[in-house]
């Protein structure tokens, strides 16, 4: 049986295929259009999981009912009237015009693609939490699990809990909108100058640099929260239900300061918000799930949603200890809605026996992958002059002689990541011991803020050796603290250092990817998962005696992961990264036709 | 058209939402009225994104 799962409309829209429960492929319409975030129909990312091959399918799944989420649109506008009529007037046309009748124009678009197909006989609606929960239960390694959802709204929930045994996944509470842990941060994100939804991972990465000296006033004022960790924000502080904004002059007045503007510098102030913030946000969620793992007895825990994507909270809910393991599905946002409302419709719309495995989510590399010829043809075609290796070896010996000099290496290799997070498929590398790497490739490869701390790669059976983990993080979603034993003790002037000041200090032999406070957003590689790159951090290994790299995502700020060669190519070209592997391709930047250097600092507009 | 008010039918007595409809085609009228008032129907900030 083949399962079309769709995500679409809102953010990161998406496409996924199963096959008998196998999963198949995924992408998110973002690669292909290079629109970051781009919400429309993800016809391209069909195409992709299809092949063009749409007579097999056999069900569509679509993410999320668009009727429920109206039906809360409503009953909010009515619950705040008369209230909210500027927001009423902005919403309505969307809604009226186009939202309202999602069935309709997703029938439209998938007869586009196939006309002569019965699709409306086969499309499935799955509601928004329960696609995020299958997509947490269903791919994760586990027979039976705990299951929590969050993120700013679905429908009308914002968190769920459910408990997953086999192919059964039972909902046991939730709460609903407008009380949500994801909008919650989102209000901060807003509130410091950051884009919401997409400028939540720098209000986590800026965190670290303050000091909680709100998160009393957190506590006191925006979140009642009970001892089971279910709570409720304070509306007085919020605009988001009315309004076109996060936060309101009430927000402002309790922390005494106005929203930041984004051409606004960043001061200590909006550091300790989102130390507070974050502060705020561990807590509750360690209340969740003590008494998550209370309720169910599970051993095991699955998250998912876009909250799920926070790694700081991650790994505090890892080594509170309360599950043995925990799980989370790497393409945790909206995209993830797609493989979930495929695996619900597999599962629990028709009955589908489970069969668990240990890799479902085989590494989540589910993209799009280029044969070696075809490589080559496109990067001819693009202009590129390049030398192709014989053997992967020779490959491995290039890449690991280059990052060990300092250079920042484009990575292209095998299937895309689905999901946020670059995992050795489309990344760019770097040397993790080098002091300047990590300024260097902020301002100058991918063109975002200095504060921004980069996230390491670690080979599997060294990862406790230098970090403090004892579990698996594959999907680079769970935030460690560099090993004490390759902590540098910093001075007394230096330890008074305060904020970005902190960052420059060599405060561990991998400074590039320490953060201030000594952690790192950890990405532990699995020969069985990825060998190719797992022999790249060998060899780095072999010549340095460091198994760790810097990786970050294959693309400048604003800009979509790169998905394929010339996509590649041209970022390659339009940023001081220095040597590019594609495939057995192998270019270097000082060979390359100067004509066809870009500016790309310009290129996308900043997220 | 008629497919969709069948499935709104039903999609409210599923919810158990009637009293919903009226509400649901005077804000539709409202709403309407405010698509022909206006020249653009720019998304909004929040409503696009949650």
């Amino acid at each position: 049986m083949r399962i079309l799962g769709i995500s679409a409309y809102y953010h990161d829209s998406a496409a996924a295929l199963i096959e008998d429960g196998r999963i198949v492929r995924a992408a998110q319409e973002e690669r292909f259009t290079r629109k970051k975030h781009d919400a429309s129909f993800p016809s391209h990312a069909i195409e992709f999981c299809t092949d063009g091959d749409y007579a097999s399918i056999d069900s569509v799944a679509f993410y999320d009912k668009p009727f429920l989420k109206f039906e809360r649109l409503l009953e909010t506008y009515l619950a705040f009237a008369p209230r909210g009529l500027r927001s009423f007037r902005t919403s309505m046309p969307v809604w009226i015009g186009e939202k309202l009748f999602q069935k309709r124009n997703l029938l439209r678009s998938l007869r586009r693609l196939d006309d002569g197909k019965d699709w409306e006989a086969r499309l499935l609606f799955a509601e928004h939490h329960q696609s995020h929960a299958a997509s947490a239960f269903y791919a994760s390694p586990f027979e039976r699990a705990a299951v929590l959802t969050l993120d700013g709204a679905g429908e009308w929930t914002t968190t769920s809990l459910a408990s997953g045994d086999g192919n059964r996944l039972k909902f046991l509470r939730d709460i609903p909108f407008p009380h949500s842990l994801g909008l919650l941060y989102s209000a901060f994100t807003y509130y410091t100058g950051f884009k919401v939804n997409s400028g939540e991972y720098k209000l986590m990465g800026l965190a670290p640099y303050g000091e909680p000296r709100f998160a009393q006033h957190i506590r006191e004022h925006l979140i009642d929260v009970k001892p089971d960790g279910s709570f409720r924000l304070n509306m007085r502080y919020f605009d988001y239900c009315t309004g076109l904004r996060m936060t309101n002059r009430h927000f402002e007045r309790l922390f005494g300061e106005p929203v930041r503007r984004a051409d606004e510098p960043l001061t200590q102030f909006h550091m300790d918000v989102a130390a507070s913030v974050q502060q705020v946000l561990n807590d509750v969620l360690l209340r969740l799930t003590r008494s998550i793992a209370r309720e169910t007895k599970m051993r095991n825990l699955c998250l998912a949603g876009g909250v799920a994507l926070n790694c700081v909270a991650n790994g505090h809910i890892l080594r509170d200890g309360q599950f043995e393991n925990v799980w989370v599905q790497p393409a945790a946002g909206d995209a993830g809605g797609a493989l979930g409302a495929a695996l619900a419709a597999y599962y629990q719309h028709h009955g589908a026996p489970r069969a668990v495995s240990p890799n479902t989510m085989r590494g989540s590399y589910l993209g799009p992958s280029f044969e070696q010829q075809e490589t080559e043809r496109r990067l001819r075609m693009a202009g590129a002059r390049f030398s192709v290796c014989r053997t992967d070896d020779e490959l491995l010996e290039k890449c690991s002689t280059s990052i060990a000099e300092g250079q920042a290496v484009g990575w292209f290799q095998g299937r895309m990541e689905f999901g946020p997070r670059a995992l050795g498929a489309r990344s760019i590398l770097g040397d993790a011991r080098s002091p300047a790497m990590q300024s260097t490739l902020n301002l100058k490869v991918k063109y975002r803020e200095s504060f921004r701390p980069f996230a390491p790669s670690v080979l599997k059976e060294r990862a406790s050796e230098w970090f403090a983990l004892d579990a698996e993080s594959p999907y680079m979603l769970l935030v460690a603290d560099v090993h004490p034993a390759k902590r540098r003790e910093m001075t007394e002037a230096q330890k008074s250092l305060f904020g970005i000041e902190k960052l420059n200090v060599q405060r561990s032999a991998i400074p590039a990817v320490t953060h201030v406070d000594y952690s790192a957003r950890v990405q532990t590689v699995d020969r069985e998962t990825n060998p190719l790159y797992h022999a790249l951090l060998s060899k780095f290994e072999q010549k340095t005696g460091c198994p760790v790299i810097v990786n970050t995502s294959f693309n400048v700020r604003g800009e979509p992961i790169v998905n394929t060669p010339e996509d590649a190519f041209r970022c390659f070209m339009g940023t001081e990264i220095e040597a590019l592997a594609i495939g057995r391709c192998w270019l270097r930047k000082a060979d390359q036709d100067p004509a066809l250097r870009q500016n790309y600092e310009t290129a996308f507009v900043p997220d | 058209m008629t497919d969709f008010a069948r499935e709104l039918w039903a999609y409210a007595g599923a919810r158990k939402k009637f009293w919903l409809l009226p509400v649901l085609i005077l804000m539709t009228i409202f709403g309407g009225m405010l698509i022909l008032a206006q020249t653009s129907a720019a998304a909004p900030f929040l409503y696009t994104l949650f």
